[in-house]
């Protein structure tokens, strides 16, 4: 619904681009922040009570499958977006995971194109691959790529093992000034493993994928940052070593940044046998807690949250990644990785916060003006004069997840009917609602 | 004791003892990790009873007439599959046998469909067989049926866990101060995992001896999150045999050298094959297990594999035992 001018009254507005936490008004027009402040007057305004609420921009992801083109069985642009709104997001990347891959100019229009049609509430912003069908032999034509508009480079789930070409990939992108945005996981030390190797594999008989799989590739891949001048985007960072080599990277000043995601910040490993109380099956083998990287330990997340308090991760990224049933209703060993992360992420995230791991102006950097300067783009603030994003939050509401009520077509969460506290009542993108939940109070 | 003596213990007992069966509580058997000692000394119990009706010229009993069992197996096997199939016609159950390769797995069903239609077909109790590690759990939360597992992946074999202490107990009456050393490739050994949860009940002490690459990296951090304070991990075969009143070397399979895991099987052979030489190094009176299939010459010297210490033949025979004991306590339920 097209809405001219919106003017929300009363929310506690958090911008953490424009360092500013205080009780006011948010007046949008024409599709843009007008005003931020006290005591806004109204001029003919659809009003929105927000007292009791937060006001912050929407979020920013910078890692997601949207699977359109080729697998819109488990997704579409447009339910994808649906799903991210729902989830307080107005911004999201998309993997180029598709089929075909998304390693040409013209795949990059289509998606833009498909966005702009469908969804033009949310930003989608592709990610290019870095290899001609992302097979790790052929670089693709980074520049064309670029000029299609995609913000990074990516083979996602099948990085780069080679590390002479990721270094030449690398010469390319710095002067593109895009970030290389790296899965790192050295394949041959992963080779067959299903989760993290630690005592649960042991326990469960299942292969492990260690620690070193991912850092061996961060240790590459900062190395290759230094030889080459590019900027390096860490996405889903899941381990201790992973975030001291970034603390460390950064402190010598590379131009390294990084993200984690909510499953990794609050679920362990043990998540994968955790079985249903009362279900008289000891173990669980949770296909829905299978993702890549696997979850860790705690000690993994205590380091995380380390990272998010002095700043190491720049950015939280939800790596959505919807599946149907049926990569998930089979064997361990056989389910496909993921989990749909769009209508949990703030909800989950929250958790950190209510327990005081975190407090929430973290988050919510975390989650907009952080994820913005790795894109080095307008998004991700209240500016005045910025496109209209907004996300409205209420941090008290408690609410229960329920997969079957997704809006994304994926329902494999492992946070199905958990009780969340903290809950998204409305995401506007650029000035239109692309989310209202029916609490919303509007006159 | 001599091996060439009968059975102990079973001769006296009634085939199938009045029990008390109160106290099993299982609708499926996914692994040991969940028995309690009084419920595996109710297998045993029961077992003992079977061994005698094993003894019988006629052996089938009418326990299960009426009950259809059905043994799904995903991966070849041999002594396992025969095992359980006897066990459950010796019972009087009828039994349907299936594989994969020639049922519609093999025409892309799924593990849930396969067996959903084994539920609609009104078997009583399925017995399963599958290369990935728990399968049978995903199973038994998706089906009504009682699920057997006979082995998932490189997770659990509770029946050969159970046949295997049911053997030592047998020999050795009470375990208590006994050491027993597994050795082999434990990584990829379903086996040793049930064994390690099934001999926590019993006092004694638990040896698991591999080369490095062969034992999963989380074992020790394991052990100690599950308080199976019983299992130690020792590298050196020599210094684990010491002492030692059973041994069980596990099947070494050919692709852990192709995949890197080990350099050569000779270089396997010097370090970590159960042979004459080495059970010198442990009690006089050692005995040698082996879950079978086994690779002579490789794990265990042939010599060994057939000589006096050896209860393999024992533990085959066991193994229909502790299958019917199963059968009895899972399929029987429904009917009392």
């Amino acid at each position: 619904m097209k809405e001219s001018n919106l003017l929300i009254k009363n929310a506690r507005i958090i911008d953490p681009a424009g360092s500013m936490d205080e009780i006011g008004d948010i007046l949008v027009a024409d599709g843009k922040i007008s005003q931020t402040g006290k005591d806004i007057a109204n001029s003919g305004a659809t009003i929105i009570e927000a007292s009791g609420l937060i006001a912050c921009p929407g979020f920013v992801d910078l890692h997601c499958h949207l699977r359109e083109p080729g697998y819109e069985n488990k997704e579409t642009i447009a339910s994808g977006a649906a799903a991210a709104a729902r989830g307080g997001f107005t911004t999201v990347c998309c993997m180029p995971n598709t089929n075909p891959p998304l390693d040409n100019a013209a795949s990059i229009s289509q998606v833009k194109d498909i966005a702009a049609r469908e969804a033009p509430l949310v930003n989608i912003l592709p990610i290019g691959c870095i290899s001609k069908g992302r097979a790790g032999r052929e670089m693709t034509d980074l520049t064309e790529l670029a000029g299609a508009g995609c913000i990074g480079f990516s083979d996602d789930g099948s990085p780069v093992s080679n590390s002479r070409l990721m270094s030449i990939v690398m010469q390319n992108t710095a002067i593109l000034d895009l970030p290389v945005i790296d899965h790192c996981e050295d394949l041959d030390l992963s080779a067959g493993g299903h989760m993290n190797d630690g005592w649960v594999a042991a326990r469960l008989g299942l292969k492990g994928i260690p620690a070193a799989a991912e850092e061996t590739i961060v240790a590459r891949d900062i190395a290759l940052c230094e030889l080459t001048g590019a900027r390096l985007h860490v996405t889903h960072i899941s381990t201790i070593g992973s975030v001291e080599l970034v603390r460390d990277a950064r402190r010598r000043g590379l131009k390294i940044t990084c993200d984690v995601t909510p499953h990794h910040l609050t679920l362990t490993h043990e998540r994968v046998m955790k079985a249903q109380a009362g279900s008289g099956i000891a173990l669980a083998y949770d296909t829905n807690a299978k993702v890549n990287p696997p979850l860790r330990s705690s000690a993994d997340i205590d380091a995380l949250i380390r990272g998010i308090k002095d700043g190491t991760i720049d950015a939280i990224a939800t790596d959505h990644a919807p599946h149907t049933v049926e990569d998930k209703l089979c064997e361990f060993e056989n389910a496909t990785c993921g989990t749909s992360g769009f209508e949990t992420a703030f909800g989950v995230l929250m958790s950190l916060v209510h327990a005081g791991w975190i407090d929430l102006n973290a988050l919510i950097n975390c989650l907009t003006a952080g994820p913005a300067r790795v894109l080095k783009n307008t998004s991700g603030t209240l500016r005045p004069g910025s496109r209209a994003d907004i996300v409205l939050l209420d941090t008290g509401r408690e609410w229960t997840v329920e997969a079957k009520d997704f809006l994304s077509k994926g329902r494999n969460t492992p946070f199905d009917g958990c009780k969340l506290k903290g809950m998204v009542v409305a995401t506007i993108g650029g000035g239109s609602f692309a989310f209202r939940h029916s609490s919303l109070r509007i006159s | 004791m001599s091996l060439s003596e009968p059975r102990s213990g079973a001769a006296t007992r009634e085939p199938l003892p009045q029990l008390s069966i109160d106290l099993w509580r299982h609708r499926h058997v996914l692994d040991l990790d969940d028995f309690s000692r009084e419920e595996t000394d109710l297998v045993f119990e029961i077992a003992e009873g079977m061994v005698e009706i094993l003894d019988r010229d006629v052996k089938k009993v009418p326990t299960l007439r009426g009950k259809t069992i059905a043994i799904m197996f995903f991966e070849p096997s041999t002594r396992t599959r025969a095992s359980f199939e006897l066990a459950a016609k010796y019972l009087g159950a009828d039994t349907i046998s299936l594989d994969s390769a020639r049922s519609s797995v093999a025409k892309g069903e799924s593990l849930i469909d396969s067996l959903r239609t084994l539920q609609a077909l009104e078997v009583d109790t399925i017995i399963m067989r599958h290369p990935c590690s728990g399968a049978p759990y995903i199973a038994a939360r998706h089906l009504d049926t009682s699920i057997i597992n006979a082995g998932d992946g490189c997770h659990a074999h509770p029946s050969q866990g159970l046949l295997d202490i049911f053997t030592m107990k047998q020999q050795l009456g009470d375990l208590k101060g006994r050491k027993t050393v597994i050795v082999g490739d434990i990584m990829h050994s379903r086996v040793a995992r049930s064994n390690i949860w099934g001999t926590r009940h019993y006092d004694m002490k638990l040896v698991i001896c591999a080369p490095p690459t062969l034992i999963p990296r989380g074992l020790p951090e394991m052990l100690e999150r599950c308080a199976l304070n019983h299992v130690t991990i020792e590298h050196n075969l020599n210094s684990a045999l010491e002492n030692a009143d059973i041994v069980m070397p596990l099947r070494l399979q050919k692709e852990r050298q192709q995949s890197g895991l080990i350099s050569t099987m000779r270089e396997y052979i010097q370090g970590y094959q159960v042979n004459a030489q080495r059970l010198a190094r442990a009690k006089p009176d050692v005995l040698v297990m082996h879950p079978g299939p086994m690779n002579e010459g490789v794990e265990i010297s042939h010599d060994v594999a057939y000589g006096t210490r050896s209860l393999i033949e024992q533990q085959v025979t066991n193994g229909v035992a502790v299958r019917m004991a199963l059968l009895y306590l899972i399929a029987g339920g429904k009917s009392r």
